[in-house]
């Protein structure tokens, strides 16, 4: 290490530390603790009803997370077992470093929530109702307490409409207030259940925005959303459930990824092309117009795409665009949960 | 070089304290919300409005009867009215003693049977616990504010009847029920004792109401079970039959604060009322702790 020794002895504490940071980082640093992390997460109601089935999350430090899964899922089950509403039936979650439900007092004025939409009590003003929210936090500090709360709302564009009374507010409005009292601390973890439901396109996109403000400055985010293409722009990190267990969590890139695209190949010569594709091992050939599809082989060493365009050639086969197309997070999820329409009992 | 904590780049939010002081901002929000809502100012204005009625119907019954509501008549009314017309002071324990076997019970119903199924029901209860409130901290708050409501409710009986006996009677010194005379200050400083222990004979049932209150995530249901509750106990504590397990109920004792305005005050069935009153504070203040602090919020 040959650091500039030159710096002044007034920079031993502050300096020193930071110039030897980025080294520790790369060299031994230990992968940070996740922010989120289950094992085993069990839910059984009374009813017998499993509706969490043996979960281990991961959510890491700095992610935005989104949390995918149909209607019914055990998504909103997950989260209440998070923040500590329900007790879990068996194993453990851990929030911020720290067992959930038990440590409930130390983790969660460090985190956000908006659970299955806002709650707001309507006989009380949009200001009154954060008054409350930030009066029931006991590490909330009275004197600062009308600042939080004037620039919380300022935060979500509601600054306007702060005196109206609550159950005057449209939906998107609710909607909004209810991210302000997420919004009331710093938080080191923000949980997001359907964040944009009811909102117009503006708002959505200002929530986006939003999001990405939180996530760049350290904020983990984690979002559940039926919008798989909010999903797809904003979120880092991905899990998909499904009937209460996990069937997939990984980066949002792993996850679109491991469900392969299909070749597709345009041409005149359709026939032909179907022929020499299917000589090479490609499967489930449609045909559309001039545009043949299929699935690439699934064969230990997967066949070079150059390859097979120079054996369409060879074959005389007029090529006019030759590729694979693009998998969206869509493709991926509906290919995890299937293509059901019918919620899960 | 080596370093305690790991991963300080992505510095996490430092942990807040929670302080003391900081800890009863909930209970004064809880009572400033309770008092802001309509619905807690309709009853209260439904409780004024009683000693007005009680006062002004015996004006009328008095002004053109002569005066037959003198001791000795026969026709036993309600306690203490046929003293109103001699001192205005005296409104004010007809009208507790008016108020205190329903209506007053029945707005500390309302109040404490919402308490929390009426949180649970509008889904505000989730964004308290996870503010976090804390399960216990909420319902001591709850409980805070019940308490607060049952002396709001009794002072404004008690305030609205001084008022209006101040009005339409005459007031002097007070003839107490064991005969003896005193000032109407003293007088006034046993009405204070009075409307004290009124509000103290609620306690059983804003405790019951707060039990009910955890059970349910339906404000209304909570709110109907309590006073259906008191309606039944009321009912039960009127069968002889039932005498030995009338000392249980919590109305038992409720009428005995006119012990107050003997001289010597008979201090043995207030005790045991405020006794009782406590004994339904601690068990199904307990069981509401029970059940809030263990039960899945999934409202």
């Amino acid at each position: 290490m040959t650091e500039p020794d030159a710096v002044t002895d007034m920079a031993t504490e502050a300096g020193t530390v930071t110039d030897t940071d980025t080294d520790t980082m790369t060299e031994s640093e230990p992968e940070p603790e996740p922010v989120i992390e289950t094992r085993g997460l069990t839910k059984r109601y009374r009813g017998g009803q499993l509706a969490v089935d043996g979960l281990d999350l991961v959510v890491p430090r700095g992610s935005v997370f989104g949390f995918l899964g149909p209607n019914g899922s055990g998504k909103t089950t997950t989260i209440r077992m998070l923040m500590g509403l329900i007790e879990p039936t068996s194993g453990q979650a851990r929030v911020l470093g720290e067992p959930m439900p038990r440590a409930g007092g130390r983790v969660l004025p460090r985190v956000g929530a908006l659970i299955e939409g806002p709650a707001l009590y309507g006989f009380l003003s949009g200001r009154d109702n954060l008054v409350r929210y930030d009066a029931a936090d006991p590490t909330a500090d009275p004197r600062t307490r009308a600042a939080r709360v004037a620039s919380a709302l300022d935060r979500v564009g509601l600054a306007g409409a702060a005196g109206k009374k609550a159950r005057a507010y449209s939906l998107g409005m609710k909607q909004r207030l209810g991210l302000a009292a997420a919004l009331l601390q710093p938080r080191d973890l923000l949980v997001l259940d359907e964040p944009t439901n009811g909102l117009d396109p503006q708002g959505m996109r200002e929530i986006r925005a939003l999001v990405r403000g939180l996530a760049a400055e350290g904020t983990t985010v984690f979002l559940s959303s039926h919008l798989l293409d909010e999903i797809e722009q904003v979120c880092s990190h991905a899990a998909v459930m499904a009937r209460g267990r996990l069937l997939t969590q990984g980066t949002v890139a792993d996850l679109a990824s491991s469900t392969r695209g299909r070749l597709a190949v345009t041409t005149p010569d359709t026939a032909d092309a179907v022929r020499v594709l299917k000589e090479h091992g490609v499967n489930d050939l449609v045909v559309a117009d001039d545009r043949v599809t299929g699935e690439l082989p699934t064969a230990a060493p997967p066949p070079d795409l150059a390859d097979l365009n120079a054996a369409l050639v060879r074959a005389d086969v007029r090529v006019r665009a030759f590729g694979t197309e693009r998998v969206s997070l869509e493709d991926a999820f509906v290919a995890l949960t299937g293509e059901g329409f019918d919620v899960a009992g | 070089m080596s370093r305690a904590e790991p991963g300080a780049a992505a510095a996490p939010v430092a942990a807040r304290p929670p302080r003391a002081a900081w800890r009863l901002s909930l209970f004064r929000n809880e009572i400033t919300t309770v008092f802001r809502r309509w619905r807690t100012l309709a009853l209260l204005g439904v409780l004024a409005a009683v000693p007005l009625l009680v006062g002004i119907a015996v004006k009328i019954e008095t002004s053109d009867g002569g005066g037959s509501f003198g001791t000795g008549d026969g026709g036993e009314g309600p306690a203490f009215v046929s003293q109103i017309t001699n001192n205005g002071l005296f409104l004010v324990f007809a009208s507790l003693a008016a108020t205190l076997p329903f209506f007053l019970p029945m707005a500390i119903g309302v109040i404490a049977g919402d308490s929390v199924a009426g949180e649970a029901g509008s889904g505000t209860l989730r964004y308290l616990l996870v503010a976090p409130a804390g399960r216990t901290r909420l319902l001591l708050a709850k409980f805070a504010s019940t308490m607060v409501f049952c002396l709001a409710a009794t002072l404004v009986v008690a305030c609205s009847a001084l008022l209006a006996g101040a009005v339409l009677f005459p007031l002097g010194d007070v003839t107490l029920i064991s005969g003896t005379t005193v000032s109407f200050g003293e007088g006034l400083l046993r009405g204070v004792a009075v409307a004290g222990v009124v509000a103290a004979s609620l306690i059983g049932v804003a405790a019951l109401g707060l039990f009910v209150s955890t059970l349910t995530g339906s404000g209304i249901a909570a709110m109907a079970t309590t006073v259906g509750l008191l309606i039944t106990v009321q009912i039960l504590d009127q069968f002889p039959q039932l005498h030995a397990i009338q000392p249980y109920l919590f109305p038992h004792y409720w009428l005995s604060f006119s012990d107050l305005l003997r001289e010597p005050v008979y201090w043995d069935q207030i005790g045991r009322n405020l006794g009782l009153q406590g004994l339904y504070a601690a068990v199904f203040g307990s069981a509401a702790w029970a059940r809030f602090t263990s039960k899945d919020v999934l409202a």
